[in-house]
């Protein structure tokens, strides 16, 4: 046989890792043919909702449900009461804590569930919400953290026996409201380091309350068939499998008569990781009623009281010596984490990743401690579009950097060069405990600050602020600098469980006897591209086009277990197992090609999309072939088929990072922003898709534009949400995004297959740092050190009212 | 977010509707392009037991310019109003400020009848047609009458429309000179922090007529008459600025909500005002 086409071209046949390969998705989500969790419908299908508590802290002193009883198409109404004889009117949560499903005698937040309604349709369970009358008796309500360690009200009652704290899930608790403390690195060194330096900077930080707000909100359909005993759960869930083990241990069903199914996802951000109240209603609905039972939040439902972000008041102090050499790190951390903790971050880390706050800097000595406290505020403290708590790790850093440079009188980007972590310092073992597996910081920066012209940009500064005091002006000029190091794929069992699942990841591959394949992964995409780019990496690795490769995920009946997707782990764990996967596969074809080529395996090699006879190019058996003979050729020695499956348990983290740059222009007597220019060069590891990537940074950075500029979940002193709808929730739309220039730098992962790190959540982590800067920067030459976001309108009026400059 | 059960008409005549209201009184409600209405009615912060759909009445449409005076059906949508050429040629104030409203999916089924009509202060049609001396037709049972915008709202939500009236028109003198519609909002959809309606004539080098009025500060509207006396008669150089911004300042009466508190508020609406007029004279 001829081989008619070149090896360049058979490699661009593949589409396989590195070309920008356009999303297979797109064809259904394009034409509104995507299939999410409220377009399913099934017979006889009822619809659940929540009455929900209008106040933040109060007795439930009685639950009166005989009026909803009476309106037309109301079934059933669910209460506490209802519950407590299953044991599911409290479930456990992902940080160890329990959580009310439904008011257990009192509620803790505003919007808290207190009865389920089941109805025919949404519209008789909405007139039967309005008809369940409530008598609440009205709590004092404490939504300051600071306060709630004072107080004497007792939020928690399970948190107290005798009149004394009992030990929490994560040790001894300071005070009933108290959650629990953790601790990183060395406390009294890095005391004494600070104690004895020549410079220390001090900043109080408070990074804001906020929600991931995906554009589809969470929901769920159970249906629970009793004549054979299977649930059918279907959700939004970002990790259905997890999902399956946690509704199996806490309803006594068997894990083998659950199937959860996570069909196309609007998007995620790591509000869709948790397990809801309204997850176990619908089931018990369903087991009740023997019918499918839907649940759908509204808006208001999704900002109010599913998993919000953030909230983390953090002090540091940063110590170096007079020509900028940073010594030593200190970071407190007081987490509000409203009236449950139900953080979704590995067992061990009840704040997340929060120790890979010394950023990319080479810190010798540095101490971490997170107090997490109970407030009258909903739930959650998720990863909003990062890993475990890095946005609010690399915040603080790239803010106290920011603040030692105005200590120093330095340069924000020097300083940051001169202490950065040095290529060949890696594999780095930083002060509070992660090893960084591969970095080059140095020639990232000096890119980035190369393209944007950084010298050129602070002259022209310099001559703004020359303007502005003359009166030529009233617009300043901001310069934000980020460089952050990600640290993304959890992660290695050995210290990464979720409720004691292990965070390993899998893949499963069975290729088809004409050559085509599917392979089906334990994670699910949200929006991410994973049928595309998973394609591509099997198309690499076992020389069949991407184009042939389906891809599947989120049925737990046929996919095999994993984790799910959230922190940027689906890369680097199910994509490593995906490679392992198709490396098996290889190894078995290698071994079926030398049998038909009648040669020793060993003299075979793989070359794009077949193996070839080594030194004999001509002589060669294509994958095609190969799948064909695999099942169809009775071969000596080797069993038919050809099928493997990977559990990729991740030596390491990964950790991707980047350099961003933002010129931000700032009316100072309006508050109003405009973003002149925004650069993003983004270092994760191997490029797999560079399409798929550019729209992830895209995705990222406009998520940290919300963050940074104004977007929120605010209470007043009342507990009340005052941020309940999209008016004044800061969603932005196409007219308040910038353009963006993407960049990039490629430093593979040593320990990673394919080399790849992860990249959905980079831009988040690296943006939002940006952006503040930028505001603080604008302030710099006026005295500003640090204001806290959102830098909306009217803080940076009060900003710029502050320092003097409407007098 | 669902409203409680409604009976749904859809009149195709004036006085069908009128006879729907004047049955049902208190318990009806018309609606325009359901834009206010409906999301109040999903909270459940409105209750219309019956809701009467304008969409189909016949002579509440149509953009008619003539040689001194401008009529609005109050059907007439904010796209309508962005696309009309003559209209543009004769007040290009309406199209500067509808672009302002909310985005184009809001702006295709929202109407100018409905925005005036509705009195909720964070509408910007209501502030711009007090500047531009508008009045409004009311047809009700007894008949017709005309209102001036100037006198129509009473405080939030509250109107001079009596619950048995429909809003029909809106009339404006043709506007003369220089114009600007200045609206600071945090982001796409959302009411104004501060926004200014500016009309002004320049004769020679003097302004000899200003009518000014502001949104979203005040539980109405507010038309500053002695904002716009400020500046009649002068160069508009910067002391008449000024003085018309403290006149300006004297009429309002913003309160703090997530926009921001009252300082902010009553900073920004000088620094909008003065933008808004020297918009206007350069216009001029």
């Amino acid at each position: 046989m001829k081989d008619e086409i070149t090896r360049d071209d058979r490699v661009a046949n593949l589409k396989g890792m590195g070309c920008s390969r356009k999303r297979v998705e797109d064809a259904r989500f394009t034409q509104g043919k995507g299939n999410y969790v409220d377009d399913i419908k099934l017979d006889g299908m009822l619809f659940g909702d929540f009455v929900r508590s209008p106040y933040a802290h109060a007795r439930i002193k009685n639950i009166d449900i005989s009026a909803a009883m009476e309106v037309p198409g109301v079934l059933a109404v669910l209460t506490a009461k209802d519950l407590e004889p299953l044991g599911l009117h409290w479930m456990p949560t992902l940080a160890g804590d329990k959580q009310m499903v439904l008011a257990d005698g009192k509620v803790l937040f505003q919007g808290q569930e207190v009865a389920f309604v089941v109805a025919e349709d949404r519209y008789a369970a909405a007139d039967g919400i309005e008809a369940v009358e409530v008598d609440y008796e009205e709590l004092p309500v404490i939504v300051d953290p600071f306060e709630a360690l004072k107080s004497d009200v007792v939020l928690r009652e399970d948190t107290v026996q005798d009149g004394k704290p009992v030990d929490g899930a994560h040790g001894p608790r300071k005070h009933h409201n108290h959650i629990f403390t953790w601790e990183a690195g060395d406390k009294e060194p890095t005391e004494e380091v600070i104690a004895n330096a020549e410079v220390v900077a001090e900043e109080t930080m408070y990074y804001h309350r906020t929600h991931p707000c995906p554009l589809e909100t969470c929901g769920c359909v159970a249906s629970m068939d009793k004549v054979n005993g299977k649930l059918t759960l279907w959700g939004t869930f970002q990790a259905p499998h997890a999902i399956r083990t946690v509704v199996s241990l806490i309803s006594g069903i068997e894990e083998h008569n659950i199937r959860v199914i996570s069909p196309d996802i609007g998007g995620g951000f790591g509000n869709k990781v948790g397990a809801y109240p309204g997850y176990v209603c619908s089931v018990v609905a369903s087991i009740v009623t023997g019918k499918p039972v839907k649940w759908i939040e509204d808006r208001m439902d999704n900002l109010m009281t599913t998993a919000f972000a953030r909230d983390y008041w953090m002090t540091g102090k940063i110590s170096a010596t007079k020509e900028g050499k940073i010594t030593g790190l200190h970071c407190h951390v007081t987490a509000d984490h409203g009236g449950f903790d139900a953080c979704a971050d590995p067992t061990k880390f009840p704040a997340g990743f929060m120790n890979i706050c010394t950023g990319s800097y080479d810190i010798p000595t540095a101490f971490l401690e997170v107090d997490g406290v109970y407030t009258n505020k909903a739930p959650g403290g998720v990863s909003y579009r990062c890993s475990f708590r890095v946005t609010e790790a690399v915040y603080f850093i790239e803010r106290m950097i920011e603040v030692l440079a105005i200590k120093l009188d330095m340069d924000a980007a020097e300083l940051r060069r001169i202490n950065f972590i040095k290529k060949e310092q890696f594999p780095y073992k930083a002060a509070l405990g992660w090893e960084y597996d591969s970095g080059d910081y140095h020639t990232a920066w000096d890119k980035a600050l190369k393209t944007v012209d950084y010298d050129g940009l602070r002259a022209e500064q310099a001559q703004r602020v020359e303007d502005f005091k003359a009166g030529k002006t009233r617009s300043l000029m901001g310069i934000g600098l980020s460089f952050f190091t990600e640290i993304v794929g959890a992660g290695p069992v050995k210290n990464c469980d979720i409720l004691g699942l292990g965070m390993f990841d899998s893949c499963e591959i069975r290729i088809h006897p004409t050559g085509s394949a599917i392979a089906r992964l334990g994670t699910i995409s949200q929006g991410q591209g994973h049928a595309t780019t998973f394609a591509q990496i099997l198309a690499s690795e076992i020389g069949l086009p991407a184009d042939s490769i389906t891809i599947e995920e989120g049925d737990t009946d046929t996919a095999p277990y994993g984790l799910g997707t959230y922190g940027s782990r689906s890369t680097p764990v199910a994509g490593a197992a995906t490679a392992m996967a198709g490396r098996k596969i290889r190894a078995k074809a290698q071994m079926i090609a030398a049998y038909l080529l009648e040669v020793h395996d060993d003299d075979v090699e793989f070359d794009v999309d077949r193996f070839v006879v080594k030194g004999a190019p001509e002589r060669f058996k294509t994958m095609k072939e190969i799948a064909f003979a695999a099942y169809n050729q009775a071969i000596p020695g080797i069993e038919p088929g050809l099928e493997a499956v990977s559990y990729y348990d991740p030596p390491n983290m990964t950790y991707p990072f980047g350099a961003y740059v933002c010129v931000m222009d700032i009316d100072v007597d309006t508050g109003v922003t405009d973003i002149r220019r925004f650069y993003a060069l983004d270092d994760c590891g191997t490029r797999i898709n560079p399409m798929i990537i550019e729209g992830q940074v895209h995705g990222g950075l406009t998520e940290a534009l919300a963050v940074a500029l104004g977007q929120e979940i605010a209470y007043d002193d009342m507990g009340n949400v005052k941020t309940g709808t999209l008016m004044d929730f800061f969603l932005p739309t196409a007219w308040e995004v910038p353009n963006y220039e993407t960049d990039y730098t490629v430093t593979p992962s040593p320990h990673h297959p394919i080399g790849a790190k992860g990249v959905g959540e980079s831009p988040h982590v690296g943006g939002v740092p940006c952006f503040s800067n930028a505001v603080q920067d604008a302030f710099r030459a006026f005295g500003n050190t640090h204001t806290n976001m959102p830098h909306d309108h009217w803080r940076i009026w009060k900003t710029a009212n502050a320092l003097g400059l409407h007098d | 977010m669902i409203p409680a059960a409604f009976e749904y008409y859809r009149p195709t005549d004036l006085a069908g509707a009128l006879s729907i209201l004047e049955e049902h009184g208190d318990d009806a409600r018309v609606m325009a392009g359901g834009h206010s209405l409906i999301p109040m009615m999903k909270l459940r912060m409105a209750d219309v037991p019956h809701l009467i759909d304008l969409q189909d009445v016949e002579g509440l449409g149509g953009i008619e310019v003539s040689g001194d005076s401008i009529r609005l059906g109050a059907m007439v949508t904010q796209s309508d109003i962005i696309n009309h050429a003559a209209l543009t040629e004769a007040a290009p104030i309406l199209r500067e400020a509808a672009l302002q409203i909310a985005d184009p999916q809001v702006r295709y089924m929202g109407t100018v009848g409905g925005n005036v009509a509705n009195g909720d202060p964070g509408n910007d049609m209501p502030g711009l047609m007090q500047c531009l001396d508008a009045s409004f037709t009311l047809v009700g049972p007894d008949g017709s009458r005309e209102v001036d915008a100037r006198e129509f709202y009473e405080a939030a939500y509250m109107t001079a429309r009596e619950d048995e009236e429909i809003l029909t028109a809106v009339t404006i003198p043709l506007p003369k000179g220089g114009y600007a519609y200045e609206k600071q909002k945090r982001k796409i959809g959302d009411y104004a922090t501060a926004a200014a309606a500016v009309q002004l004539v320049k004769d020679g080098e003097s302004c000899s007529a200003a009518s000014i009025a502001m949104t979203n500060l005040s539980d109405t509207p507010v038309y500053c008459e002695a904002a716009g006396a400020a500046l009649v008669g002068t160069t508009l150089d910067d002391a008449a600025i000024k003085a018309a911004v403290a006149a300006m300042l004297g009429g309002i009466d913003p309160s703090e909500d997530n926009r921001g508190p009252i300082a902010f508020k009553t900073h920004v609406a000088g620094v909008i005002l003065r933008r808004a007029i020297e918009r206007a004279w350069s216009r001029a």
